[in-house]
């Protein structure tokens, strides 16, 4: 069965279709990267998964449950499953890191205080910051506070993760360490699904690549395929546009 | 005891709501004046006097208003002035507005950016020459809206004034409590009497501050 | 003219227990107003439509009345509707209402300062509505406005002086006592006043502390 399931997504903003019918199915342990120029529905796309955006037609499924707006309950529950890490890290910036981490299964999964410490101790060292866990947000780097949001994400242990260009907002230099771990995660068998521009970093890590184009799924394939022989002059023009 | 009809009640109130005007602009007008000096004062410069002037503002706004009446009130009378509710109503309430206005208008002029002021410097102009040309004219416009906003305070300041015996909305209501035993009637109508004041002021302070920051 | 100030600090006991029953005046409105001001910023916030006017119409109501009025209002009117309440409770009640209301709007401000991020990041890690608010949003709001709010509070407390009015037995209450039995009423207004002005030195100090440790959670 699919971890994620979309069908017939449709997504608009007032007069503006952003999403005109996406159809994708994302296996266990699945790593998809979703590439295209700003606008054509990226962003827009992962963040209905885990239902930051209400779209308008077609259905989203999660582990084969439904996604309804309406219904909090349900919502609580499916983002139980999927994870969100951010371009813009959002991490709470009245907890310590170590706390950041704890806070959600905490009050959500009511796991008790030493075994949620603990938890989140060794989520923080497997992201390289086993550390800083008394640190505050704002004494970290932001390579050092995006890692500290994707071992947020991994207490609750999601079913997938979903990246939204995590690493745009971060100076070139602090880039490597951030992609280390969601290789890491990666290798693990972590599913994932990300939006990002960093096209080496698809290229080797991901099992499909979308290359999205006005609000459609232009083109799906392997990375390799997909970059060797672009089917479309869409694609062909993206890829070439990288290289100069 | 006299029946007195809803109307009756409401004609006594309003007669004595002119006395709340009346005093709410004695006092913010006075407290408008001698604000401006202190404020002159303080832009000068000179450390004591800057100091006093602090001291003075913190020992209004860290006190009761209801003690700084009382004080007034019995303090006239050990100088051996006249006292009347009146007198020490309206100086106490004078002196309490000047403190206030006088850091509210500090704080817009020194939001003014420094770079202003150097600027005034660099052209050669005087003390006065950079008040009067630069810097007051973009303070007095930042300074409106929590002006009139202090102007509510100032209203619903005048009603502590009854407990020295002026007599005015809230005295008047005590009064007529007395009267005809009605006191969720009249103190009801007099919380409305003031509501019916205050709340435009502030309406007109909180559109006068949105229009300050949309034109920003 | 001449000034006999040992005749007022000779009744300290009153002046005393006038300070402690400020204070306490004081600490129950702070608590139960803030706690009301953050619940009723919450509405104005994100409340249903319903509630946001019931909560706009509360605050403009009392920030556009004077204190004095509405604690003569909830003394000896709100007897007529059955509720009768000793002067103690009347105070503390028409503080809370007071405070609660500038609270609300003190408070929504850094609750309106909230990154929408911040609540995307809550919402994704799959706490509900309540648990959002309460552990996300209010604390870094109440660190934000915190010294705002604690010039309200001492505002509130320096307004508590007209509570004597109604024989609630506070510091200005004791000043009150004391001048009617020696008839040196500047001096005891005048030592009333000074320990009014260090009390609300003394409050802001202590708010300044108590906050970042108890209230929002880092120094």
């Amino acid at each position: 069965m699919p971890v994620v399931e979309i069908k017939g997504l449709r997504k608009r903003f007032g007069q503006n279709e952003v999403l005109k019918g996406i159809d994708l199915s994302v296996e266990p342990g699945e790593v998809i990267a979703i590439i295209g120029k700003s606008g054509s529905g990226k962003s827009t796309l992962l963040r209905c998964v885990n239902g930051l955006e209400q779209f308008d037609e077609g259905t989203l499924a999660v582990d084969g449950k439904p996604l309804l707006h309406d219904d909090r309950a349900a919502m609580r529950a499916l983002r139980q499953r999927v994870g969100m890490i951010f371009q813009s890290f959002n991490l709470f910036p009245h907890l310590t890191v170590g706390r950041n981490v704890m806070l959600a299964p905490e009050l959500v999964k009511k796991i008790g205080q030493p075994a949620g410490a603990q938890r989140a101790s060794m989520l923080l060292t497997r992201v390289g910051l086993g550390e800083k866990f008394d640190a505050w947000p704002d004494q970290l780097s932001g390579g050092q506070q995006q890692r500290v949001a994707i071992a947020r994400a991994l207490a609750m242990e999601p079913a997938v993760l979903l990246c939204d260009e995590i690493t745009s907002a971060l100076d070139p230099e602090l880039v490597g360490e951030v992609l280390r771990v969601v290789e890491s995660l990666a290798a693990e068998g972590m599913t994932l699904m990300m939006v990002t521009h960093e096209m080496n970093f698809a290229r080797k890590v991901s099992d499909r690549l979308v290359f999205m184009h006005a609000g459609r799924i232009h083109e799906i394939g392997p990375p390799d395929e997909l970059f060797a022989h672009p089917k479309t002059p869409e694609l062909a023009q993206f890829i070439s546009a990288l290289n100069h | 005891m006299v029946d007195f009809t809803l109307w009756d009640i409401l004609r006594n109130l309003l007669l004595a709501a002119r006395w709340t005007i009346t005093l709410s602009i004695v006092a913010f007008v006075g407290g408008g004046l001698v604000g401006l000096a202190l404020l002159f004062a303080r832009l000068r410069g000179h450390a004591v006097g800057d100091r006093l002037i602090a001291a003075y503002v913190q020992v209004f706004q860290g006190t009761p208003l209801l003690m700084q009446l009382f004080l007034a009130y019995f303090g006239l009378a050990l100088l051996g002035m006249p006292t009347t509710p009146w007198i020490a109503a309206a100086l106490a309430l004078t002196l309490y507005t000047s403190a206030y206005l006088t850091e509210i208008w500090r704080g817009c002029v020194a939001s003014i950016p420094k770079g202003q002021w150097e600027a005034a410097d660099s052209l050669a102009m005087s003390f006065s020459e950079k008040l009067r040309h630069v810097v007051l004219p973009q303070a007095l416009k930042i300074s409106v809206p929590p002006t009139v906003g202090f102007l509510v305070q100032v209203v619903k300041g005048t009603a502590l004034a009854s407990v020295i015996g002026f007599i005015e909305l809230t005295k008047a209501a005590t009064m007529i409590t007395n009267a005809t035993f009605r006191p969720f009637t009249v103190y009801g109508m007099v919380a409305l009497l003031y509501f019916c004041l205050c709340f435009p002021i502030s309406w007109w302070s909180h559109r006068l501050e949105r229009k300050l920051h949309a034109g920003r | 003219m001449t000034l006999d100030f040992g005749a007022i600090l000779s009744q300290w006991p009153l002046l005393a227990t006038g300070v402690a029953n400020t204070l306490l005046l004081t600490a129950l409105s702070a608590v139960v107003g803030g706690a009301l001001g953050a619940a009723c910023a919450w509405a104005r916030a994100q409340g249903p439509l319903w509630l946001r006017y019931v909560a706009g119409t509360y605050v403009e109501l009392i920030r556009n009345t004077p204190f004095i009025v509405q604690l003569f209002f909830i003394f000896f009117g709100l007897p007529m509707l059955g509720v009768k309440l000793s002067p103690e409770m009347a105070s503390v009640l028409a503080m809370v209402v007071n405070l609660g209301a500038y609270a609300t709007e003190i408070i929504r401000a850094g609750i309106l300062a909230t990154p929408r991020g911040q609540i995307e990041a809550a919402e994704s890690l799959a706490l509900n509505r309540f648990q959002i608010f309460t552990r996300v949003v209010l604390p870094p709001a109440l660190r934000k406005v915190w010294p705002a709010l604690t010039s309200q509070i001492v505002i509130v407390m320096l307004g508590s002086a007209v509570c004597g009015q109604i024989s609630t037995e506070e510091l200005s209450y004791a000043a009150n006592l004391i001048q009617s039995r020696n008839f040196r009423a500047f001096e005891a207004y005048l030592v009333a006043t000074a320990i009014y002005l260090a009390l609300a030195i003394g409050v802001r100090r202590a708010l300044n502390w108590i906050g970042p440790r108890f209230i929002f959670g880092r120094p």
